[in-house]
């Protein structure tokens, strides 16, 4: 994964700079928006580690993004919320041991065959959850109260209190974004880097792939649960719908929408997808067929995704200041 | 949330300052929502949450379309104020409804906020009225604890709950000299409320359901259970499909000569909607619904030949949910003059309403949901025509409901 | 269980398999030669089936509706391969993923706006409607016959087309080695077109055949789709025979899944896959990938 050109970083700050303000000057649905818009761009992200960083396409991501956000659900008790302390590690924990568990096996094919084991598995847990009524069936479950953060009964964050938790989000969003950033720069990024370029010769040089791409395939759904944790605090409502292959679909359109090549492109299509969805949906009922459009000219005129777009809005002379960065 | 209410955002901050300023004190108690403000002569803002995309489109469309009939029957207006829709397509997809609602609820502040047809997506629609004190009112999806559990004064239903039209027919089949059946439906929340409302009929009426048959949701491929049923050989079927589902099964169930053999029954949902699709194999099955096309009554006359004037399309059971859905907008907005600040009075006007229904007068339980009567219906002519009166005013059990 | 009922349980999931077989084939016929992963396969199966009903409602006959409305479907293949699909050849899969993405969308609310949401039914021809008794209880339509006479017909079509012909070679070398082809001076260009074209016909001629058996309603597509991709892909994919093999497994996980375990019957068929995959990492008759 590469690291983005420097006009590009100074893009993503400005764009951070004016999130900041969103709570201040935008409307309360505009917190909410921009909430959930991040939490889509850290399960993006995290679907990007396993993508562009080591070249495994996962159709299956939603399975721990859903199973965390389960696990909020299941561990908060009926009429007040459950300790962060304690719902924040078990539904991260719980979506890496299970993205672990799937990923052993997953992990033993490759290419397309991949894609499709992963999808399997996310289809089997959807229907556990779907079919069986270990965790209120098809209608989902409510969450009663939201994750308290409390440090010896004084509380630290107000996770009700919209502002809170979209700055916390936020925080979390940058915080997910940098980790990603020291991963792919650390030996452990590199070594995932090359096997994602020449496996074979990763293993001639002593490498081991396999567990290589298994650390990187838990991580990811470690991050996965992380965003899927978000959720489940910001809407308390879960459901079966979010194992299904349209949610892990939706993380896989973000991070190809947005750019394989650039470590921001996950963020850049998650935020892209959410907003215009937004947007056309205001205009027709027919709004699908537009973003169909949209999707298609993306791929049509812009090879290595909306990432491109970035630095050709930027004036001719500076366009070129960008080319000598990279 | 009060207090994010109040502080929250900057829209409600200047709100408040405003309101401050023309020494409106009482908002000050945080009971009067401050959105509504703005004043009396601004439209009144109607949210549909509902599918217009997808397997469920055409219920979401003749529902929008219904609610529109009855509001322009009477002027076009509620309460004497114009009236601005917003539409918004869920797409019948629960992971994306909490943004959705919100859109409908915080986003465009609608005064009513109306929806929808998917269980799994209301689930999500009754979290979000409830967060944010909207006045949710469903015009189809019958998830028992929208009514049930999770039944709060702001929430109504004008459709039915899933137990609702199933449990007459348990009294139906056993009436029919069936002494055992078997049940099959779809495996979610709508199929197994079904069943649980047949069983609990059918074995209060001294029969006994034999075996449950479970399709995966939305499966449409039946004829390995059919099978299996033909081997077993109850004295008669229960099951539960809809839409495209139901149109293949009662084709399979013809094509696979079981009619004969294992007479057929179902909620109305089975032949509602789809009856032109499914032909010669849907003459003569019965089903049980709060609604049959061929009422006498002068409203559901009228209703019909409007509805088809209007639309070109003939109604069905949910384009009368969704007149309905209209007719309860209009008296509470009519008790109130069209004052939607005057929360309390309005609940209590929909609360007592009496709702003139093609499907016949109706009123509401106190879990916000119909009491109405259930019809027995036969398929005649390709058209669901009635046949008894199968129970009369049923009343939801509610299971679960305190309302606050 | 029953021996007569347990025999005819295994007739059935040999015909849905065939059925799967049919809609699969196409995929995995464009899968292997032209390296293209569809998503959009299973519109191409909905507009065969709203062909179907269209033109059956025109011409009052399914096999009139079947003429006609293949040629449409082959055309539609063949021009969307030209305006679209034939610029990713040389990409990344995942950008084919994005684009045939892109197009369900498109397909899906064009069928919306052409045909609207009512659910559709579809007669079966006049000549097969009858039904043969099995059990003093149990009938089966004439016409399930006839579909699975047809799946097999494809099947053997496909076979000889791909193993005994000059085009059926073409074919083969080219889902081992396109540039082969092109150094040997075939025109490519061509033949992708017409084995897209073909694959979008297949999924359409089994939409069209199995309208009267499943109506014809919005979301139709969507559904065959994933079951189509894991009959590809536990066949091996670009394998047709690995199809036929994967599609008749599926049939049968399926019908027996739902006898057995009618809880977790939809479980049945992604565990075959997980399991296969498990054993053979790149399917069934799959090439290493």
């Amino acid at each position: 994964m590469a690291a983005p050109p420097r006009m590009l970083s100074v893009l993503a700050l400005l764009g951070l700079a004016a999130l900041l303000l969103v709570p201040a000057f935008a409307d309360r649905f505009y917190v909410q928006l921009f909430t959930k818009v991040m939490t889509m761009a850290i399960f993006a992200m995290s679907l990007g580690l396993l993508v562009s960083g080591v070249g495994l396409v996962s159709l299956g991501h939603g399975a721990f993004f859903a199973l965390a956000a389960y696990i909020v659900a299941l561990v908060s008790p009926a009429t007040e919320g459950a300790s962060l302390w304690l719902a924040l590690p078990l539904a991260i924990g719980g979506a890496a041991l299970a993205a672990l568990a799937i990923g052993a096996l997953a992990i033993r094919t490759s290419g397309v065959y991949f894609i499709m084991i992963t999808l399997a598995f996310g289809q089997m847990l959807f229907y556990l959850f779907h079919d069986t009524k270990i965790a209120g069936g098809a209608d989902g479950l409510f969450i009663a109260a939201r994750p308290v953060v409390a440090v010896g009964g004084i509380a630290l964050l107000q996770l009700d209190h919209r502002p809170s938790l979209f700055y916390a989000t936020l925080v979390a969003m940058a915080a997910t974004y940098l980790f990603l950033g020291i991963v792919s720069r650390a030996p452990f990024g590199k070594a995932i880097e090359g096997i994602r370029v020449n496996e074979q010769r990763m293993r001639a040089l002593g490498y081991d792939t396999y567990l290589h791409k298994l650390v990187a395939f838990g991580l990811s759904g470690a991050l996965a649960g992380f965003s899927g944790f978000i959720y489940a605090t910001q809407y308390t409502y879960v459901n079966p719908a979010l194992f299904s292959w349209h949610q892990s679909g939706l993380a896989l359109m973000m991070v190809i929408l947005g750019g394989l090549r650039s470590r921001l492109g996950p963020l850049v299509g998650a935020f892209a997808l959410v907003l215009i969805e937004e947007l056309v949906q205001a205009w027709t009922t027919h709004w699908l067929l537009l973003i169909g459009v949209f999707v298609i000219s993306v791929v049509l005129t812009l090879p290595n995704g909306l990432v491109d777009l970035l630095p050709r809005l930027l004036p001719r002379d500076r366009r070129r200041g960008v080319a000598v960065d990279a | 949330m009060i207090d994010d209410r109040i502080a929250g955002s900057p829209r409600y901050r200047l709100t408040r300052r405003a309101l401050l300023a023309g020494g409106a004190a009482a908002a000050l108690a945080g009971s009067v929502p401050t959105r509504f403000a703005l004043g009396q002569q601004a439209k009144v803002k109607l949210g549909l949450m509902l599918p217009y995309s997808g397997t469920y489109a055409a219920l979401g469309q003749n529902i929008t379309d219904a609610i529109k009939l009855a509001i322009a029957e009477k002027g076009g207006k509620l309460g004497g104020r114009e009236i601005e829709y917003v539409q918004v397509d869920d797409e019948s997809e629960p992971a994306k409804a909490p943004q959705n609602a919100n859109r409908v609820v915080v986003g465009e502040k609608a005064d009513f906020f109306i929806g929808t047809v998917h269980s799994g997506v209301v689930m999500a629609m009754v979290k979000v009225a409830r967060e944010e004190n909207a006045l949710l009112i469903i015009p189809n999806a019958g998830a028992g604890a929208a009514t049930g559990q999770f039944c709060a004064p702001n929430i109504f239903r004008t459709s039915f709950s899933n137990w609702q039209p199933a449990f007459p027919m348990g009294a139906v089949a056993a009436k029919r000299g069936h002494k055992t059946a078997a049940v099959m439906a779809w495996k979610y929340g709508a199929g197994e409320e079904s069943v649980q409302g047949f069983t609990e009929g059918f074995t209060k009426a001294g029969g006994k359901v034999v075996k449950e048959f479970w399709v995966p949701f939305p499966d449409v491929e039946f004829q390995a259970q059919l099978t299996e049923l033909a081997a077993l050989k109850p004295d008669a079927l229960f099951v539960f499909f809809a839409g495209g589902g139901a149109a293949k099964f009662v084709k399979d169930y013809d094509g696979a000569g079981l009619r004969k053999s294992i007479p057929l029954y179902s909620t109305g949902f089975l032949t509602d909607g789809v009856l032109k699709a499914q032909g010669a194999a849907a003459e003569g099955l019965f089903t049980t619904l709060h609604y049959a096309e061929n009422l006498d009554n002068p409203v559901n006359k009228r209703f019909r030949a409007d509805f088809q004037k209007q639309t070109g399309r003939a109604a069905d059971v949910y384009a009368v949910q969704g007149y309905d859905t209209g007719q309860l907008l209009i008296q509470a907005m009519d008790a109130v003059k069209g004052d939607v600040k005057a929360r309390e009075p309005m609940i209590k006007a929909m609360r007592a309403a009496t709702i003139d229904s093609p499907r016949g007068k109706f009123t509401f339980s106190a879990s916000h949901n119909p009491v109405q009567d259930i019809y027995l219906r036969t398929v005649a002519n390709g058209e669901n025509q009635f046949v008894e009166v199968a129970h009369k005013a049923l009343a939801d059990p509610a299971a679960g409901c305190k309302m606050t | 269980m029953d021996p007569t009922f347990a025999l005819i349980q295994i007739l059935n999931g040999i015909q849905y398999g065939l059925l799967l077989f049919l809609i699969a084939s196409g995929l995995t016929l464009a899968f292997g030669v032209l390296r293209v992963i569809n998503l959009a396969h299973g519109s191409f199966y909905m507009v065969g089936a709203y062909l179907a009903f269209w033109l059956t409602q025109r011409t009052g006959e399914l096999w009139l509706a079947i003429v006609l409305g293949l040629p449409l479907a082959l055309a539609l293949g063949f021009a969307i391969e030209r305006v679209m699909i034939r610029f990713l050849y040389e990409r990344d899969h995942l950008q084919q993923v994005l684009l045939t993405y892109g197009l369900i969308l498109i397909l899906n609310e064009l069928q919306s706006i052409v045909f609207g949401n009512e659910v559709h039914g579809v007669p079966a021809p006049k000549a097969l409607d009858f039904s043969f008794r099995l059990t003093d209880t149990l009938s089966y339509p004439a016409y399930r016959v006839a579909v699975s006479i047809a799946c097999l017909a494809v099947a053997a079509t496909m076979y000889g087309v791909i193993q005994h012909t000059r085009l059926g070679m073409v074919i083969r070398a080219g889902s081992v080695n396109r540039e082969m082809v092109e150094i040997l001076g075939f025109d490519v260009r061509r033949l992708s077109a017409l084995v897209f074209a073909a694959g979008a016909g297949l999924a359409a001629f089994a939409g069209m055949i199995a309208a009267p058996l499943s109506s014809v309603y919005p979301g139709l597509g969507d559904q065959v789709l994933i079951v189509c991709f894991v009959v590809v892909v536990i066949g091996g994919i670009g394998s047709i025979k690995g199809a036929f093999v994967a599609a008749l497994l599926v049939g049968l996980a399926d019908t027996f899944g739902k006898t057995f375990a009618p809880g977790l019957a939809s479980v049945a068929v992604y565990a075959l896959m997980v399991a296969t995959l498990l054993w053979r990492p790149q399917g069934l008759f799959g090439r290493n990938a």
